[in-house]
């Protein structure tokens, strides 16, 4: 029964992009009814009437009246049903029906599920920038690595980057699940930069010059992204960045452990050779310089990062030892490491920017190293692996512990963080909130706070010249047009807020299409790279091949790369995995993919 | 090039072909239903299926690489129960009762399900089937859709969108059923159809059918190949002729159009050649009563180049313009221009031909 129910997990799980919600919800009511113990009325007799009704909902046949008779009957079951296994039922079936409502509308009311309901390539799909996942797979397991890494960058001029810090969205519903765990699809694309460095493999062809002039500011995985295509496009791109050296939070937010500065540099060279581009670092952009830009560019892409560290309003915040990790980080991206020889350092924040300062930090030579957060360990959003990886380099987790002030010794050194132990409460907006625990303060030594509580756009100069921000963020439509301007395009971090590097690019890509249309063209780019024909799936189910690291001990003494890479055959075993459902499947169908021309 | 067997037989045939490619070059039939030559395969319906030596599952031949070396076998028991269970479960979804079985399908004799189920000796569904229940989308001049007929196939969506690049017919979902949305309902005008037909041709059933498909039956027909009569593209057709009447045109696979129509060779290159509003003798205004006569070929040639001749003198030769309509052949509007040129002595010179 165990196997059933683990093989029933990794069904849903795998649960493809682009299904109809009612059918969805419909699995799940149905699983609700073959789980009722058969005792009362409510979940043994109302779950299997309601199932019956979302079937007829489902497949078009109900009208109004009867969604609101379904609606009637779920809200008597979720009120009278004995236990959790009726009243969740029927409350997960309402929340469904509202949160849903307009697919429930379209149901009855056209006879059909709304426009884009279609089942898409799971990994494709979820890639924000819609990278041809399985075409990279099966160049890499055919030997093809410059053309693997050229598929990549058709959609994403970051192939290196995205093989060492992708978050991996691709992965979350690989239909491999189904079978075992779904494929190691960022360490497959590190093998193919390991092996066909990004500035040694010719970048895709470009058009012809257009002699359209476009200015991007803001040197970042954003700013880059688009400057690239529009490039390629055959417009001329001039990149403003405000630091020494291009790259952004990929250089001065990532570190180099995680990223080595001189894998960076092959994906800046690499994307820098499609066309006519122009670098111009060290020149921050002000109001004024601003509306000489506009003036002189036939448009504009602003794309400049949240840069600003969050600070924590509490006694002492100003204390010297005290800072933030943006603050850290920025100056190593510039080759200033600190020196914590002898130090305890506190990490205050549970995200990947908190581990990444915590394991820097014990480079740096720190005697201890604690990372303070106010959830559980569970609830970091910091990718589990880096949590995992931090704690293996002897960086110490204290949970359910809440800032509230900072010790100073009378030379205004901070000497301790004051913190108040919490407790993990009702959950609010999806995520278990803490609240103050009855317990005394705590003491934890610090001779070094680092506060990782999240980044602010450093907005004003751009509001100063006209744009307009909610919540700190830029205002935009969705095709990245900044609110009331002409010609102004903003996107990536400074208009989402802090995001992963993979939604930067992807917003690159989506401004950089919509430049050009605004610039009056409809650039196709070509990339003529054939993908090698499938085999048949191979069924049988496979551990999945994990990337190697350093062993802790021995990577924690320096800031060189903890990832090493796969074997070639460990390569040829996970691309192998791959079940090609570009070519079974959903993937042979016109609506099954999500790619740009 | 590689080498493969097909049931036993071997052949060689170029990379990139697939299975059924090589089956085709070794003589030896696979039946197919989803399947359409020149298109892109979906690989949909399992009729096409194969074994593959070392393979422990069945291939679809229709989307499966040939590869070198391969030993497949197209004919064995277990390849027959698949085809035909597939095939059971296509027509328990076909909507048997809203067409007798058949009997009143327009496309009956000509419907390739009928003929793959007949090959392999389908002939009842094996499953409980659809009743048929929704309405037929027909409000478009040239076509109809009837969805109780339709088998999902996709031939037509691969048709109107790969083949044709039209984009107006796709695939739809109605919870979990695939649909067709075919763009023929009470807003036809206002959608992006040309109404040209390339998916009613793709189509192998009785579901999206050229109206007039209703007024023959395909065994009463001959067909004669032919050339479009409109623009210069010169796109093969062959005209279906029934008691010496056109009553139809299907696309033919010539090299200009491979197997595809516009909405006028396929809907607009016959109607008029059994017309009763045909000029059968040229027609002269009489100048006083201002009707038009009957003349002879002489006596109308005779007026226009007379009349031609004289302004030319008086007003010179750009007064006048000559215009070719469309459907003249190319080398009818080659000489046309000549003629303008050179003797009529104006480079005024325009044709319609712009489809």
């Amino acid at each position: 029964m165990g196997a059933v129910v683990e093989r029933f997990m990794r069904r849903v799980e795998a649960t493809p992009p682009g299904d109809c919600p009612v059918a969805t919800q419909l699995s799940l009511l149905q699983a609700g009814i073959a789980q009722t113990c058969g005792k009362c009325v409510p979940c043994r007799d109302g779950l299997p009437q309601l199932a019956r009704m979302l079937k007829r909902v489902l497949a078009c046949e109900a009208g109004e009246d009867e969604l609101s008779r379904m609606r009637a009957l779920a809200e008597m079951v979720r009120a009278t049903s004995d236990c959790a296994i009726g009243y969740e039922a029927a409350n997960a079936l309402l929340e469904g029906m509202d949160s849903f409502a307009a697919e429930y509308e379209s149901h009855v009311l056209e006879g059909r599920c709304q426009a884009g309901v279609s089942q898409t390539l799971p990994c494709e799909t979820l890639c924000p920038a819609h990278v041809n996942v399985p075409g990279y797979i099966a160049l890499v397991a055919a030997g093809r690595n410059a053309d693997a890494v050229n598929m990549v960058r058709k959609d994403n001029p970051f192939p290196t980057a995205c093989a060492f810090v992708c978050e991996h969205p691709c992965e979350e519903r690989c239909r491999r699940i189904l079978l075992d765990a779904p494929v190691n699809i960022r360490g497959i694309k590190k093998y193919a930069v390991d092996h066909a460095p990004a500035d040694r493999v010719p970048n895709l062809s470009r058009s012809v010059d257009t002699a359209r002039t476009v200015a991007v500011v803001g040197g970042g995985p954003s700013g880059l992204t688009c400057a690239h295509f529009l490039a390629r496009m055959g417009h001329r791109v001039t990149v403003f960045e405000a630091r020494e050296q291009l790259g952004g939070m990929m250089r001065y937010g990532i570190p180099a452990y995680r990223f080595p500065r001189e894998r960076l540099d092959q994906d800046i060279r690499g994307l820098l050779q499609a066309g006519t581009i122009t670098v111009r670092c060290g020149e921050e952009i002000n109001a004024e310089r601003m509306r000489d830009i506009a003036g002189f560019f036939h448009a504009v892409y602003v794309a400049i990062g949240a840069q600003g560290g969050k600070t924590l309003r509490m006694d002492g915040a100003d204390a010297e030892g005290v800072m933030s990790a943006v603050e850290m980080l920025g100056r190593i991206g510039d080759g200033d490491y600190p020196d914590f020889t002898g130090k305890d350092v506190v990490v205050v924040g549970g995200g990947n920017v908190a581990m990444d300062c915590a394991r820097t930090s014990v480079r740096a030579g720190a005697a201890s190293v604690t990372v303070v957060y106010r959830r559980r360990k569970e609830d970091m959003t910091a990718l589990p692996t880096e949590v995992e990886a931090a704690v293996a380099e002897g960086v110490e987790m204290t949970v359910l512990m809440a800032p509230d002030s900072i010790e100073v010794d009378e030379a205004g050194h901070c000497t301790a963080l004051i913190a108040q132990p919490q407790m993990i409460g009702p959950v609010k907006r999806g995520r278990p909130a803490p609240v103050a625990a009855k317990k005394p303060k705590e003491r934890i030594k610090a001779d070094v706070v680092l506060i990782a509580v999240g980044q602010d756009v450093v907005a004003a100069p751009f509001e100063e010249f006209g744009m307009q921000t909610t919540w700190g963020c830029f205002d935009a439509d969705d095709k990245l047009r900044a609110a009331g301007m002409e010609g102004i395009f903003v996107g990536g971090d400074c208009q989402t807020g802090p995001s992963t590097v993979i939604n930067a690019i992807a917003a690159g890509k989506v401004a950089a299409r919509n430049i050009d249309e605004y610039l009056g063209y409809h650039h196709t780019l070509r990339c003529d790279i054939d993908v090698p024909a499938p085999v048949a799936n191979d069924r049988t189910p496979t551990g999945r091949v994990e990337v190697e690291e350093r062993p802790a001990r021995e990577r924690k003494l320096d800031y060189k790369s903890v990832e090493g890479g796969m074997s070639e055959e460990e390569m040829l075993q996970e691309c192998g995995r791959c079940l090609r459902c570009d070519q079974f499947g959903c993937g042979l169908l016109d609506e099954g993919r999500v790619q740009y021309v | 090039m590689f080498n493969l067997t097909i049931d036993g037989r071997a052949v060689e045939v170029p990379e990139g072909s697939t299975i059924l490619d090589a089956a085709r070059a070794a003589g030896v039939h696979v039946p197919t239903l989803c399947h359409l030559q020149g298109q892109r395969a979906v690989a949909s319906c399992r009729v096409c299926v194969v074994e593959v030596e070392g393979e422990p599952y069945p291939v679809p031949s229709c989307s499966t690489p040939a590869r070198e070396g391969m030993a497949v076998t197209t004919d064995s028991e277990q390849l027959l129960a698949w085809r035909r269970t597939a095939l059971d479960l296509v027509i328990a979804d076909h909507g048997l009762n809203s067409t007798n079985y058949c009997f009143s399908c327009e496309k009956n004799g000509a419907c390739e399900l009928q003929a793959v189920c007949r090959e392999l000796g389908v002939e009842e569904p094996g499953f409980p089937a659809r009743e048929a229940s929704e309405p037929v989308v027909d409000a478009n001049p040239f076509l109809s859709y009837d969805p109780n007929l339709c088998i999902r196939c996709q031939r037509c969506v691969g048709a109107c969108n790969e083949a044709a690049r039209n984009h107006t017919l796709r695939a739809g979902k109605r919870g979990l059923r695939t649909t067709i949305e075919a763009p023929f309902g009470p807003a036809w005008r206002a959608t992006d159809c040309e109404s040209c037909g390339n998916c009613a041709q793709a189509c192998p059933t009785g579901a999206l059918v050229e109206k007039r498909r209703a007024g023959y039956r395909s065994w009463e027909t001959k067909r004669v190949r032919t050339t479009c009569p409109h623009c210069g593209v010169g796109c093969q057709l062959d005209l279906v002729v029934r008691d010496g009447k056109v009553v139809d045109a299907e696309a033919a696979d010539g090299p200009s159009n491979r197997g595809m129509l516009c909405v006028k060779g396929r809907s607009g290159s016959f109607d008029f050649v059994a017309s009763e509003d045909r000029l059968t003798t040229p027609l002269v205004r009489n100048a006083a009563t201002g009707e038009l006569e009957p003349a002879t070929w002489d006596e109308a040639l005779d007026l226009v180049a007379r009349r031609f001749s004289e302004l030319k003198e008086r007003h010179g030769g750009e007064s006048l313009a000559a215009f070719a309509c469309s459907r003249s052949t190319n080398e009818d509007v080659y000489l046309f221009q000549k003629m303008a040129r050179t003797v009529l002595e104006t480079n005024n010179i325009d044709s319609c031909a712009r489809v």
